[in-house]
């Protein structure tokens, strides 16, 4: 009945790749009908050149560059005269925005388990509250990020406020529902045992949100990457990380695009790691009940 | 009540009034009944009489509008802090992230009974449901009936005094019925609890109860508290029998307010609520 979690993520390695591929062959098929003509060297010299028979803007060069032309510039150096690759170089912003994310991501899922807790216990405090909590998410992050920099220092906290600041909404929300979830006759049955508020809340409660919180988790763990991002893209707000990147190729996209597409490459690699990892998480949590294997 | 010195729960005078937007229901009205140490006692009638409040009324899930409710001389929210309480409902309600013997465990974690003890408790509790070999399973694996059984083993898995079953078996078809009948009167016989059982079947009722009381509508009354004679223990010959008929007849008729029989004179006083019952049945009005 329960499929074992190491098949489940091969299946889902496997499937990836095929999806990957396809996005490969549509990026290159759009680039073969409407693109900038394709010169290959011919090895003496000179140059083949095929023209394709449709001219689409979208799909030019300079908004979508061949596959292999971010493959080049992965291996090649991350600015002129410089060792590092910029692979590698993106490597260890990824990491580093991994780190800042991490954090963010713990910290929100923390203050959205935390606020789920209070408001199941206190219909007044959610009475109180969940207007503020739904109103934090109609400020755009943009406007926001730049005072929770000033507010906590160019630092990484800053960083990880702001990554956090996305996360904790969907666990918060989530959560709330996935502990009023019980069947009331459940609560009763507790009751009927004497049960305590905090046995209620663990023995029952918390067990029946989780189906509910990994849903959350898996929105917050990309959002946290999102948030990280936009916080060290915040003026001064790091000199590392994928967001510095982002903004600093973003400068030289018309001379190398390819450098933005793979800084981007990063980024989704990235939000993909995390997201595994948590399904991984629930994989692991979820064992043994029914309906557990869906993504 | 005369029984009231040793009665395992005693209900006096009780009433039960929901307010709502709509206005007031009185969903139970001057409610007296005496259950003794060890009986099995049946609350039937339509839907909406108040059967269901009358048992959470017992059990300390809801409170009475007035009146008082004592069960083992105690009051009965006393009785529920005391865990003299186990109760059954109509779904299982088991927890599916739970396996069979971590469900029937469950009463037993909340007191703080640990270790070999909760062990034991929970080998002795799957032995007397007959579950013992689907200790490791979970509830989504079971069938109706077996959850079911769990869910009474888990009822039973503090010893309590009392055993409440709101309709348990309702959800069952009429052989899965019989045969959780039968089960259910073996188990009551090996731990000798009080049970007080819900439900809608008329031989459900006159086959398990050593008394069946039996209530109207609107606003919610005991009709008449018939005992039950038949020898023990009852099987499915006992269901082919005179007197079981007898019996069956004796509850459908009183349900309809038609009782003429020996004890027809206490029921009239009742006789005004059973008319109003049909004509709300009539209205297709449920509760």
């Amino acid at each position: 009945m329960t499929r074992s979690p190491v098949r489940a993520i091969a299946r889902g390695v496997l499937l990836g790749l095929l999806f990957l591929a396809a996005v490969v062959a549509v990026w290159e098929g759009a680039k073969a009908l409407g693109g900038d003509p394709w010169r290959f060297p011919d090895g003496k010299g000179g140059e083949t050149v095929y023209v394709p028979p449709l001219k689409w803007p979208i799909v030019n060069d300079l908004a979508l560059p061949h596959v292999w032309k971010i493959a080049d510039a992965l291996a090649g150096p991350v600015q002129r005269e410089q060792a590092q690759t910029l692979a590698g170089f993106l490597v260890a912003a990824a990491i580093h925005t991994g780190q800042e994310a991490l954090f963010g991501f713990l910290l929100g899922a923390l203050l959205g388990l935390a606020l789920a807790a209070g408001f199941v216990h206190s219909k007044l405090a959610e009475r109180a509250f969940m207007p503020y909590v739904v109103a934090s998410q109609t400020i755009p992050i943009l406007a926001l990020a730049p005072l929770i920099a000033f507010a906590f220092g160019n630092g990484v906290f800053g960083i990880v406020i702001v990554a956090s600041y996305l996360t904790f909404f969907p666990v918060a929300i989530a959560q709330l529902r996935g502990l009023t979830s019980p069947d009331p006759r459940a609560l009763e049955l507790m009751r009927s045992c004497a049960a305590t508020k905090w046995t209620i809340f663990w023995k029952l409660r918390m067990p029946a949100s989780l189906p509910y919180l990994f849903s959350a988790l898996k929105v917050a763990a990309t959002a946290s990457i999102v948030g990280a991002i936009v916080g060290e893209g915040n003026p001064g707000g790091s000199q590392f990380g994928l967001g510095r990147a982002i903004l600093n190729f973003n400068e030289q996209y018309t001379s190398a695009p390819e450098k933005l597409w793979a800084a981007i490459l990063a980024a989704s690699l990235l939000g993909i790691s995390f997201f595994l990892a948590v399904r991984l998480a629930e994989l692991v949590a979820l064992r043994g009940r029914p309906a557990s294997g869906q993504a | 009540m005369t029984v009231q010195g040793k009665s395992v729960v005693s209900v006096l005078g009780v009433n039960k009034v929901f307010e709502s937007a709509g206005g007031r229901t009185t969903a139970l009205e001057g409610i007296d009944l005496a259950i003794g140490p060890g009986e099995f006692v049946s609350l039937i009638g339509p839907s909406g009489c108040g059967k269901s409040t009358l048992l959470r009324v017992i059990g300390d899930l809801t409170s009475p509008t007035s009146g008082t409710v004592t069960v083992n001389g105690k009051t009965a929210r006393q009785a529920r802090q005391d865990r003299d309480y186990g109760i059954v409902f109509q779904a299982p309600v088991l927890f599916d992230w739970r396996s069979v013997q971590a469900n029937v465990a469950l009463p037993l974690e909340v007191k703080g009974v640990s270790g070999a003890d909760r062990q034991r408790r929970v080998q002795a509790m799957l032995e007397l449901v007959e579950l013992k070999d689907f200790a490791r399973h979970y509830p989504y694996q079971l069938s109706g009936g077996m959850q079911q059984r769990v869910s009474i083993a888990r009822a039973l898995a503090l010893e309590p005094s009392i055993l409440l079953m709101d309709e348990p078996f309702g959800a069952l078809d009429e052989m899965t019925r019989e045969r959780m009948n039968a089960e259910v009167q073996r188990i009551w016989q090996q731990t000798g609890t009080t049970v007080v059982f819900v439900t809608h079947s008329i031989p459900e009722a006159v086959f398990l109860s050593s008394k069946v009381v039996v209530m109207s509508p609107r606003p919610g009354r005991i009709v008449r508290v018939i005992d039950v004679d038949l020898p023990r223990p009852r099987n499915d010959d006992t269901r082919e029998t005179a007197r079981y008929f007898e019996l069956i007849t004796e509850v459908r008729e009183t349900l309809r307010g038609r009782w003429s029989g020996e004890g027809a004179a206490k029921a009239s006083g009742a006789a005004t609520s059973v008319a109003s019952m049909e004509r709300t049945q009539a209205e297709g009005a449920v509760g």
